[in-house]
């Protein structure tokens, strides 16, 4: 029996996905439970605040989270529970990790898809424009936009935007979760780097599409400069850029830890930076395992819309 | 997003041109290289200062970072405080001058863990080939699957706060590009004519290693410490500003942001002047790091 192309290009991307998973399990079980440092120490001292803690109370709490046990076994008991989607529960306050990821995701979710979406529109407009313009000088300053964006602090473009906009021109609330004006600002420094990112990939490879015989035809043609650039030379450096977008999304998520508390919104970066700063350890091994998650998903989805570029992926010619 | 760049690093280092000696020699070659590059000019200069704040602060400012005079609280930038004052008095070019070498210390320590832990992952596995090349680079897939900044928060958990435990989860987190840089290059070294030869005339595999593999592996890798100097940088002075490296009032550049943030409405530069400073650098880095990876061959 032969399996179709199409089909074995997505189980092999499947199958990989699901490594990855486990892979990020194994690597944040490894930093977390591993790590010198006794969890159960500075859960004690973190949970039950400052009350002093007895041996007998460490050696109890230990039993309860399973820390006495090898680490071969605590390793399995906590990967057979995490496979049921069980990551265990916070030591803050107890809540499930899972409940408690769940709960913080819909503000963050909020900016990182309007991030997303500014990153590509101004990634996107920026190639676009840098590639199409004839006049050098414009050219020139279009594509040294996104290298000085990547050398920004982050939090501090916040910051500015934050007191530019929010404090200068009182055009924008300066944080919170006020309605979806409230998100734009968060949205726009959570997408900088990003969209810097796609801008830079995507007009290194419209120029290589551009050079390509078939935009030469198209031209010879009397194909419109635009129609060019829009229906022939895009769709083919495409490509690329989703690819690299398929990279950074985790990024983006990622990003929300210092955009969050620049802006002072809730949501899963704040959760991450209290969870780090209680040494909440089963807390920051959910967000990392969901971090990955994300992750695979959004690459999965990249691979399911390649064949749709590009069908030679489909048909097995890079195979 | 070093992805990316380590990508063109990678493919960005063909065959070296040829040596042409010139009439003039390295010198004025070196004048005339830079004088068409005037940003490399000021990049080099930039950076040359960070250097001088880190190891010989007085130079740059004789004051004294933690001291400040309350009635001068709060000025903006003008010639006596040319980066303005804080809310205790105290002269922020001073303390952004006095912690440029606990941010730089921090950013040398990033780097040189990720350049050793990576280049020996790397070259291990470009060395050794077979399972052991294809478990490692399994391994160094999935750190990049994980975003750096969540991977040096969690080995913050477990370490605990501080500059240096900061300046570590930042070097773990890019041990991966290393890593990556060192294990192509390794292949790519291999297969080269020169250690057939080397080969072939018995030279034993460490002599190999140390006269070959190294020395032509140095170059890229050197590029890549130079940029992921100015990530580090960022991801250093990110952590800071979150709160996890030195406790207040060390004047590292993230915590100088996260202090000035408090009086963000009213005096624009206790974030601005800290944050330029920052970025100015990790310009200046990146320029260099560019200048580097090909330019200076090609301008031959």
């Amino acid at each position: 029996m032969t399996v179709p192309p199409l089909a074995r290009y997505l189980l092999r991307r499947v199958v990989l996905a699901a490594g990855v998973l486990w892979a990020a399990f194994t690597v944040s079980f490894v930093v977390l439970y591993l790590l010198p440092g006794d969890p159960v120490a500075t859960m004690a001292s973190g949970g039950l605040d400052g009350e002093p803690v007895s041996p007998a109370q460490l050696a109890e709490l230990r039993a309860r989270y399973g820390l006495d046990e090898p680490f071969a076994v605590q390793y399995l008991h906590r990967l057979g529970a995490a496979l049921t989607g069980d990551f265990g529960a916070s030591i803050q306050n107890g809540q499930d990790v899972g409940v408690a990821v769940a709960q913080t995701l819909p503000p963050t979710l909020e900016i990182a898809v309007l991030g997303l979406g500014f990153a590509i529109v101004f990634g996107g407009a920026l190639a676009l424009l840098a590639t199409y313009t004839r006049a050098r000088w414009l050219r020139q300053s279009l594509l040294a936009l996104p290298s000085l964006a990547v050398s920004l602090p982050v939090f501090w473009v916040g910051l500015m935007l934050v007191q530019i906009v929010a404090f200068g021109w009182r055009l924008l609330p300066s944080g919170g979760v006020a309605g979806p004006a409230s998100a734009i600002l968060p949205a726009v420094t959570l997408g900088l780097t990003t969209g810097a990112l796609v801008a830079q990939v995507l007009a290194k490879s419209l120029s290589q599409a551009l050079d390509q015989p078939y935009t030469t035809t198209a031209r010879a043609k009397g194909a419109d400069p635009v129609a060019v650039h829009l229906r022939h030379a895009l769709p083919n450096a495409a490509v690329p850029a989703l690819t690299v977008l398929g990279y950074v999304t985790g990024n983006l998520l990622a990003g929300t830890v210092v955009v969050e508390t620049v802006f002072t919104r809730p949501g899963l970066g704040r959760l991450t930076v209290t969870a780090v700063g209680a040494q909440d350890i089963p807390l920051v091994q959910g967000i990392v395992v969901f971090a990955a998650l994300v992750f695979v998903v959004v690459n999965l989805v990249v691979d399911l819309v390649h064949p749709l570029l590009d069908p030679r992926i489909a048909t097995g010619v890079y195979a | 997003m070093t992805e990316l760049l380590v990508r063109e690093i990678a493919t960005g280092t063909g065959a070296p041109p040829v040596p042409v000696p010139h009439p003039g020699g390295r010198w004025r070659r070196l004048g005339r290289f830079l004088l068409h590059r005037p940003g490399l000019v000021v990049a080099v200069l930039v950076v040359l200062t960070v250097l001088v704040a880190a190891f010989a602060p007085h130079v740059l400012a004789p004051g004294d970072p933690s001291a400040g005079l309350p009635a001068q609280k709060l000025r903006p930038p003008a010639p006596g405080h040319w980066f303005g004052t804080d809310y205790l008095g105290r002269d922020i070019w001073t303390r952004v001058v006095h912690g440029a070498a606990l941010s730089l210390q921090a950013t040398v320590v990033a780097v040189a863990v990720a350049l050793v832990a990576g280049g020996l992952v790397g070259l291990l596995a470009g060395f050794v080939r077979g399972w052991v090349d294809e478990a490692l680079m399994r391994i160094v897939d999935v750190l990049m699957a994980i975003p750096a900044i969540l991977l040096s928060l969690a080995l913050i958990t477990a370490l605990g706060y501080g500059t240096l435990n900061v300046a570590i989860a930042v070097g773990v987190a890019s041990v991966a590009n290393f890593a990556r840089v060192m294990r192509s290059e390794t292949l790519r070294i291999r297969q080269s004519v020169y250690v057939e030869a080397a080969r072939a005339v018995g030279t034993r595999w460490y002599v190999t290693l140390r006269r070959h593999v190294l020395p032509n592996a140095a170059g890229p890798i050197a590029v890549l410490a130079v940029l992921e100097f100015g990530l580090a940088i960022l991801a250093i002075s990110s952590l800071s500003f979150l709160g996890f490296g030195a406790p207040p009032p060390a004047p590292e550049w993230g915590s100088l942001i996260a202090e000035g943030r408090n009086y963000l409405a009213t005096s624009w530069w206790l974030c601005a002047m800290p944050g330029l400073t920052i970025a100015a650098t990790v310009l200046s880095v990146n320029r260099i790091s560019r200048a580097l990876d090909g330019e200076w061959a090609a301008a031959r």
